[in-house]
This record gives C-alpha cells, structure tokens and sequence, in this order.
C-alpha cells in the first residue's frame, strides 16, 4: 500500500486520538500507570547505554588531540557537545523506537487480533483514543526527564574513563564540559525530545491500531512500527536541526 | 427488535454480503447460522456498525442506525451488549475489573454499587471465586462467562454472541447455550447469536437465518429446520453423522 494511504490513515487517527476523552479520570489514571512503566522500564537500559557512550566519546576524542595546540579540556567540551546535542536526544530515541515502539505496536496489535478493541468500540469508547493517548501524553512528560538524565550519565561515564585511565585530569575534563556553554543547546536537545517521543508512541500505535490477521501480524507491525519510527526519527532530526541550528 | 433490511457489504472486490433481510424478535434468542466463511460474523459486525454497510437500512426498535453519526451510535452501544468469537477479554485487567469496566465507563454507580453489580453479574453467569483471576488463567468456558457477564453489567436490551460456543466441549457449550437463553428470556432482550453448530440450534433456536454464501438463504425455526427440503439446508443439517441418524428414525 503506498505512503499516502498510510499518512492519511495516521492524520485520521491522531485526530480521532485527540479528540474528546469520554471519561477523563480513566484516562488520567492510565496516563501515570503508563509514565511509570514507562520510565522505570526506561532507566536500566539508558543509563548503561549512556555510560558507555559517554566512555567512548572521551577515548576517541582524547586519542584523536595528538596536537599541543589544541587544549585539553577540548576532550571535556566534545564530550558535552555531542552527549547533549545528538548521542541523548537522538540515540536514546531511537534505542527507546525499539524499546517502547514495539511494545507498544504488539500489545495494541494484539488487542486488535483478538477482537479487545472491537469490544472497547462496542461499549462506545473511542479506542483509538483510550490505548494512545496515555501512552504519548506520558512519553511527552517522562522522555525530556530520561534524556536529562542519560546526558548526566554521558558525560559522567566520561569522567570515568578521563579520570581511571589518566588521558585528562578530572579538573580539565570537567573544566571542558562547563567551557563555552550555551543553555539553548539544551532547549534544543528538549525540543527534539519531545518531537520524538510523539514519534515513537504514536507511529507504532498507527501500526498497532491497524493491524490484520494473527499473531505472525502482530509481529509484523512490531518490526514495522521499529523500522518506521526509526526512519521518522532520523528525518524529523535532520529537519529539526535545519530549522533549530542554522 | 432489530431490523435489518436489504444490506450488503463488499470488502474490495469480494462480496461477503448480499442483499440480506432478518427481523431478530425481542425476547427471543436469534440465530444467524452457516458454514464458516459464509459471513456470519461480518452480517453481525455490521449490525453493531463495526464495518459500515454498503447498501441498506439497520434499524434498533426503529432507530435508524446506519444514518447516525458516531456520538449518536455510541448512545446506541451503550444499550448492547456482545460477546465476541475469542471472548475479547481485556488481558491486562482481571475478572473483576473486566466486568467493572462497563460500569466504570458509563453507570456513574459508586465504587460498592459497582462490585454489588459485577458480582450479580458474575453470579448470575455461575462464576464464582475468580474476581481476581487474570483472562489467561481461565479456561475457555470461564472466559465465556466472563464475556457475558461484562456484555449483561450495563442491562443491555440488545445482546450479541459470536460463535459463543468455539472451542467448548459439548457440555459446556449447552450451559453456555441455555444461560443466553435465559438471560435473554429474564430481561426480555433482543439476542442475536452466531453460531455452526447444530447442537445450539437445536438447543436454542427459536428463530433462525440461515446464511449461504453471504445470502439469506432460509429462515424458520428449530422444528421447521428439519422439515425443510431445501438443499443447502439439508447439507448444512444433516453434515454430522448424528444428524443423519436422526433424520433415518424421522
Ligand atoms: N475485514 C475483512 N476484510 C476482508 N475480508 C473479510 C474481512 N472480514 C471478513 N472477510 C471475509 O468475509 C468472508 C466471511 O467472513 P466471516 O463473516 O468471518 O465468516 P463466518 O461466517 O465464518 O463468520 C470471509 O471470506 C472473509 O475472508
Ligand atoms: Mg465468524
């Protein structure tokens, strides 16, 4: 099916998504269930993916200053730069695309093939809008504090590695991140978030929602919700950096 | 009483429906029977406007379903019920609150008129002591119960059933069977039950429609059912040995 079915078919259901809930304190009590699995089941999986990054941006810019001229807080700076800039925002999204994506697109899915929404839209409930909106209301809320979050974890899995190994001393490393620093990177790397946490929720419950068949489909629209998320994140980014950086 | 008047319902190129008519009497049980595939499911999905029909008129005791918009329609389901094919419990909740949902959704009833009402409900369908089970640790018969119990929390005065007999042994079916009936017949509300199996028809078909190849080929009830001469029936009826047996003694 080709892609202007697909992006009409999305634009119709994020709207009946946001249109009016019919009782707001279910949706209210499933929107902090969902930011709780949500950022628990966020945490262990970004703080070791952050630590390590961070580490391996420090090496590689520490092993590629072999001038004198270049000062040696610039390993600190770079590690800031690019932890806050692409590695947080951008990369956690994407690790989240897989994460939250496909459990989100097989547990909709599922609900799907198994007749639960046609059930929702029997008792006179929107389901678009029951099953999504908890889930990108509190992915809006919750992923800006998973980003802030893996950005400390960066740049402090840098100050490890600076620090044990001896290519920087702690005061120069830390003397970098502080060096130069704009507080709208920050809103910028916020802004980027938020767009892809409404990416990563809403493309895979698009695929959810739709799904056909069995549970060989289910699985289908998971890896399809992955792919497609992904691909979104990665253009909306460019996008965004276009738009927000030059 | 729901009417239903000449609808038909393609899916792309194919046909599934075609020009079919059924009155479904208030107070009785309605069955819609055929081989699978024929298009059972799709007539009672269109019914409840889960697929929009193509063609033609659906009406709930006159009210004129197909023409309304979605706000309207939702004031309609909130009268019916249904129990769906694979019972379509919500997985992530247990008995109790499956049944609750309903009622959370829509009575406005206090926390403790809520649980009285799901455990009238669930007493009414002899299930007891599984408030707090999840739908995967019931067997398929408890999730049936279930299934009726959360479409009858909300009084419905229209219940559907989807094959509520699949994949039940012969027993349980008949229990399952007969509560329809009797809820059907205690509340004095408008069933619609989907089913192939001839041991419900028998058991509770007080009218039946019988669709062949997407078209309403032939109703009656369970006494005319096995008088009729017309061929289709015939094969649909008498496909099981018992059936064959049956009609030799006749
Ligand atoms: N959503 C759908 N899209 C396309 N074809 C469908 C859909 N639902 C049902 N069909 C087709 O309609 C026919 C009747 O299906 P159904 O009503 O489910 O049969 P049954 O009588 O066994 O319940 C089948 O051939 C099926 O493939
Ligand atoms: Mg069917």
């Amino acid at each position: 099916m080709n892609i202007v079915f697909h992006f009409g078919r999305y634009f119709i259901m994020m709207y009946r998504v946001f249109s009016k809930p019919e009782k707001f304190g279910i949706y209210r009590e499933n929107t902090f269930k969902e930011m709780i699995s949500l950022g628990i089941g966020s945490m262990g999986i970004v703080a070791i993916i952050s630590l390590f990054m961070g580490a391996v941006i420090t090496i590689q810019t520490a092993s590629n200053i072999d001038s004198p001229w270049i000062p040696s807080y610039t390993v600190g700076f770079t590690t800031r730069q690019s932890v806050i800039l692409e590695f947080s925002p951008t990369i956690i999204a994407l690790i989240l695309a897989g994460k939250i994506g496909s459990n989100i697109a097989s547990e909709i899915g599922t609900m799907r093939v198994t007749e639960q929404i046609d059930a929702l839209e029997i008792m006179g409930i929107n389901s678009a809008s029951y099953l999504t909106l908890p889930k990108i209301i509190a992915a809006l809320f919750i992923n800006p504090f998973i980003i802030i979050y893996s950005m400390f974890l960066g740049m402090f899995g840098g100050w490890i590695v600076a620090v044990s190994t001896g290519i920087v001393t702690s005061n120069q490393y830390i003397y970098g991140l502080q060096y130069d620093f704009k507080p709208f990177d920050i809103t910028y790397a916020l802004i980027k978030t938020v767009v892809f946490a409404f990416v990563i929720t809403s493309i895979p419950a698009y695929h959810g929602y739709y799904t056909r068949g069995g549970a060989l489909e289910v699985g289908r629209s998971s890896t399809r919700a992955v792919v497609y998320s992904s691909i979104a994140i990665l253009v909306v980014n460019y996008l965004l950096t276009q738009l927000l950086l030059i | 009483m729901i009417e239903v008047k000449n609808i038909s319902k393609a899916f792309g190129e194919k046909q599934v429906l075609k020009d079919v008519s059924c009155l479904f009497e208030r107070g009785k049980t309605n069955l819609i029977i055929g081989a699978s595939g024929s298009g059972k499911s799709v007539l009672i999905k269109c019914i409840v406007g889960l697929h929009e029909v193509d063609k033609g008129e659906i009406l709930y005791d006159n009210r004129d379903f197909k023409s309304m918009d979605i706000v309207k329609r939702r004031e309609i389901r909130r009268e019916l019920g249904m129990l769906f094919q694979a019972s379509a419990l919500f997985d992530s909740l247990t008995v109790e609150q499956n049944v609750m949902f309903p009622l959370i959704m829509y009575s406005g009833m206090s926390k403790s008129e809520m649980l009285d009402r799901v455990n009238f409900c669930l007493k009414r369908v002899n299930l007891v002591n599984a408030n707090h089970l999840y739908p995967a640790e019931l067997s398929g018969g408890m999730q049936k119960r279930v299934g009726i119990a959360r479409a009858i929390a909300l009084n419905p005065k229209y219940l559907f059933c989807d094959e509520p007999n699949s994949g039940l042994d012969p027993q349980t079916s008949i229990l399952i069977d007969n509560l329809i009936q009797e809820i059907t017949h205690e509340y004095d509300i408008t069933t619609i039950v989907v089913t192939h199996d001839m041991n419900s028809v028998m058991e509770i078909g007080e009218k039946i429609f019988f669709i062949y190849k997407g078209e309403l080929w032939w109703k009656g009830d369970k006494n005319s059912i096995l008088e009729t001469d017309n061929k289709e029936i015939g094969e649909f009826v008498y496909a099981s040995h018992i059936m064959k047996l049956l009609k030799s003694k006749h």
